[in-house]
């Protein structure tokens, strides 16, 4: 256990050495990674804040129920027992026509023009939560509904949450893709990498394979070089995000303002910038593997 | 120790380096190996490291097939060997010292350990004052030395030297072969190959000697 140890500790050492001898050359292949894996992971953050800041407005999914300007108070009450009695309905909140008026008079921007309206022109309504949040339920439960004497028009509120839900799947799809294009792109290069060093090294490898080294010992520096390498071009693709993220979200806060609305986007949670690390160095260390599997056979001492 | 049965080596291409090769070399004995250039020494030598495979014969080192081992296990045989090349193979970008560590670190020695082993091992060569130094500062017998010293530094049973002496002065090459008497006589396996007449007369040891490919006796 010891022995072993004391190997890994001295690969990684020798990983480690290598990377300072040529800071230029290891700065710019960190810069290139950095870069190529700053794409999927900062589409990822994109869709993630999208995600969340949808989330913040689609909780449930809702129905909408407008009675005809014209309903009466009994029209009321028999709506609302329909409601309590229906299995498929969890909760409900009446909003009176007033309260409606209110709470629009409250918003942002349409102050003004609600002042100036003569009358009330909005509705009586229900707001339903239904018991099920699948679809095919909630558009039967909202053709009921509207079957309903004084019901004028029922709306189910989840249509576009599903689209957006549509738009964020296939958003995800196209992240996918790109990060597994640009994974192949740094297999590739941390496969060349290596293949330059196995190649520099060659007396080097020729005279441990003489002295009675295994392939493992002379495979593990380059495996550990290329973790490493994974890892601190993992790392730099955070930095770049985290750049990114603070000269948008500067950019973003004046515009949250002009909306009056809180926006901010926020940079990989600890459990994703674990997944990203870890996932950049394992993709180094299988590029180096593969590496060091095609052309370690190829020098035999002679 | 080393045992040799009806081996034969033809590389591609079709030259035959080795012809019905057999002999046997006990345990602690000092064999020299000589004949012309091209007679087939350092494959001899090599072939005992598994280095090259023989094309037919068996060749069996530490009651073990060498020429029909698995890759996985070579490694485990030549910790078992001490080898001198003929082009040295030295790390010229490593200190004097690394070069010698170099086997002990492929075994997973602990550094600490493996340096005062190493500093022994100089020693032994009469090299210990230049641990720090690049070996391309070396004079050429000082790095034949280091190349001795790289070989016994995991403390072999079996020693091979190929022309260890070749482009050494007569001083420098007494001095080399007193090393490898010193091993010999604390019963290190020794085989050495070699035409330097000189040396063979001074320290008249087993002599085995090679015709294009075939033991002559």
């Amino acid at each position: 256990m010891k022995r072993w140890l004391t190997q890994h500790a001295q690969a990684l050492a020798l990983a480690l050495r290598k990377f300072f001898k040529a800071p230029w050359n290891t700065i710019a292949s960190l810069l290139a990674m950095g870069v190529a894996f700053s794409l999927p992971a900062g589409g990822f953050l994109l869709l993630e804040n999208l995600d969340r800041i949808s989330a913040q407005v689609d909780s449930a999914p809702q129905i909408s129920l407008f009675l005809a300007l014209d309903a009466s108070r009994s029209d009321l009450t028999q709506t609302e027992k329909r409601l309590r009695q229906h299995p498929q309905v969890k909760s409900f909140e009446f909003v009176s026509r007033d309260r409606a008026l209110a709470r629009l008079k409250g918003s942002a921007g349409v102050a003004d023009v609600v002042e100036s309206l003569g009358q009330n022109p909005l509705p009586d309504a229900f707001v339903v939560q239904a018991r099920s949040a699948d679809a095919g339920t909630l558009e039967q439960l909202r053709a009921e509904m509207a079957r309903w004497p004084k019901a004028e028009h029922v709306q189910l509120d989840s249509a576009w949450a599903k689209r957006l839900d549509a738009l964020l799947r296939f958003g995800r799809l196209a992240v996918g893709m790109l990060a597994v294009l640009l994974s192949l792109g740094l297999l590739t290069a941390v496969f060349n990498t290596i293949r330059l060093q196995i190649l520099t090294q060659r007396d080097e490898i020729e005279v441990a394979k003489l002295v009675g080294a295994t392939d493992g010992f002379i495979r593990r520096p380059f495996l550990y070089q290329g973790a490493l390498q994974g890892l601190l071009g993992g790392a730099a693709a955070w930095a770049i995000l985290a750049a990114a993220l603070w000269l948008l979200n500067g950019a973003l806060a004046e515009l949250a303002q002009l909306y009056a609305v809180s926006l901010r986007l926020d940079h990989l949670s600890p459990r994703d910038t674990l997944i990203l690390l870890g996932l950049a160095s394992g993709l180094g260390w299988i590029g180096a593997w593969m590496s060091v599997g095609r052309h370690l056979s190829a020098i035999q001492p002679r | 120790m080393i045992s040799f049965s009806q081996v034969t080596k033809r590389y591609p291409g079709g030259h035959e380096a080795l012809k019905g090769v057999a002999f046997a070399v006990d345990a602690g004995e000092m064999v020299f190996i000589t004949g012309h250039s091209g007679a087939g020494k350092s494959t001899l030598l090599k072939l005992v490291a598994a280095i090259e495979r023989p094309t037919s014969g068996s060749v069996i080192v530490h009651g073990q097939n060498v020429g029909a081992m698995k890759a996985s296990a070579i490694p485990y045989l030549r910790r078992n060997l001490g080898m001198v090349f003929q082009d040295q193979k030295l790390l010229f970008d490593r200190s004097v010292l690394e070069n010698v560590l170099l086997p002990l670190q492929v075994t997973g020695y602990e550094r600490r350990d493996a340096a005062k082993r190493a500093r022994a091992a100089l020693d032994k060569v009469g090299l210990l004052g230049r641990e720090r130094a690049r070996p391309i500062t070396l004079a050429g017998g000082e790095q034949q030395r280091l190349c001795i010293a790289r070989a016994i530094v995991a403390r072999p049973s079996i020693l091979l030297a190929d022309e260890p002496t070749a482009s050494l002065d007569a001083a420098n090459a007494g001095e080399i072969m007193d090393i490898f008497r010193a091993f010999h006589q604390v019963g290190v396996t020794v085989l050495i190959s070699t035409h330097d007449q000189a040396m063979i007369e001074r320290l008249k040891p087993r002599v085995m000697r090679l015709e294009h490919g075939a033991l002559a006796s």
